[in-house]
């Protein structure tokens, strides 16, 4: 099995690394930034597991619940 | 789960080493200076805490702060034993990169962002003491000002608004950053912490979180004791349960 988690700061939590980042855009040009937010991508490939475990992975370890929402992508 | 000391016997005090934990030994050195605590260094993949009074996760970058600080730490073998005997009542200390892993573990409420600046901010600062009702605070006075330094990049303290709400109402927040003069201000705080929180306990009381190092101000040659009643604290903490059992 193929997956992949996508692990984003929830939308009321300040992502000052973003907001540090679009600055950098507007330095290079890019007029109008209105939002930039950092999250992380993870790839996994398991032998053997079903979804429910995967979801119980993504919300224990692979994310934080306080401050972060993550997306669970079943490739294959 | 309390080992009862009596006349020249030592309370035994453990501090938890990960991989990536880099202040162990001070704080074993603060605690050994101590009278009448014998410190033990537990490596992570310990399964039993049987017979100490109390533990210490220290600071560091456990597992180099991957995925998240503390986030995978919190599943080391040692980490169920911590949570048993911090169930118990034991006292638990979480000191920086501790303060994350207790959270990560959820025996804490709230997380530990990127500070908000961006920067990793290692200096000197002051703490308000909030609430001296706690094992970790009690020979300190509320109000009093504490000059302990901090040493982090992810110290930047966040709960939900019900969980905030608690924790002021249990007088769960008992240190806040401030000015020399005790003044709890948006310029005293260095990393974004909501209400400029820089530690707090469990609703039990028996475990406590904090960014700043009470282990790096122990010893006048390294600039100061003021840390030292945190640990005087839980000292006579354990000693007045260990009277009662």
């Amino acid at each position: 099995m193929k997956a992949v988690v996508t692990v984003m700061p929830k939308p009321a939590i300040l992502d000052p690394a973003g907001v540090a980042t679009g600055h950098a855009m507007e330095h290079l040009g890019l007029k109008g930034v209105r939002s930039v937010r950092i999250g992380k991508s993870i790839e996994i490939e398991v032998d053997d597991a079903d979804e429910k475990q995967l979801h119980e992975i993504c919300h224990d370890l692979l994310s934080n619940p306080v401050v972060e929402d993550y997306k669970l992508e079943i490739l294959s | 789960m309390v080992q009862v000391t009596t006349g020249s016997s030592f309370m035994k005090v453990a501090i938890i080493q990960f991989p990536g934990s880099n202040c162990d030994t001070d704080c074993q050195a603060a605690l050994a200076s101590l009278p009448g605590i014998q410190a033990e260094i537990v490596w992570h993949k310990e399964t039993s805490l049987a017979g100490y009074a109390a533990v210490v996760l220290p600071g560091g970058f456990s597992y180099g702060d991957y995925l998240r600080c503390g986030s995978i730490a919190r599943f080391s073998p040692i980490m169920r034993a911590v949570r048993a005997v911090a169930e118990s009542g034991v006292l638990v200390l979480g000191i920086c990169n501790g303060f994350q892993i207790l959270c990560e573990a959820g025996l804490l409420p709230g997380t530990l962002m990127r500070n908000n600046g961006l920067l990793f901010r290692c200096e000197h600062l002051h703490l308000r003491v909030e609430n001296n009702d706690s094992p970790f605070t009690s020979v300190l006075h509320q109000g009093q000002v504490l000059d302990i330094p901090i040493a982090h990049g992810e110290g930047n303290y966040f709960a939900d608004a019900e969980t905030l709400k608690q924790l002021n109402m249990n007088n769960q927040i008992l240190v806040r950053y401030c000015d020399a003069s005790g003044n709890v201000s948006p310029e005293a705080n260095p990393n974004g912490s909501l209400e400029n929180i820089a530690g707090i306990c469990s609703h039990g009381r028996n475990v406590f979180g904090l960014m700043p190092h009470p282990e790096r101000v122990c010893d006048p040659l390294l600039g100061g004791t003021d840390g030292r009643s945190i640990f005087q604290s839980m000292i006579e903490a354990v000693a007045k349960l260990n009277v009662k059992s």
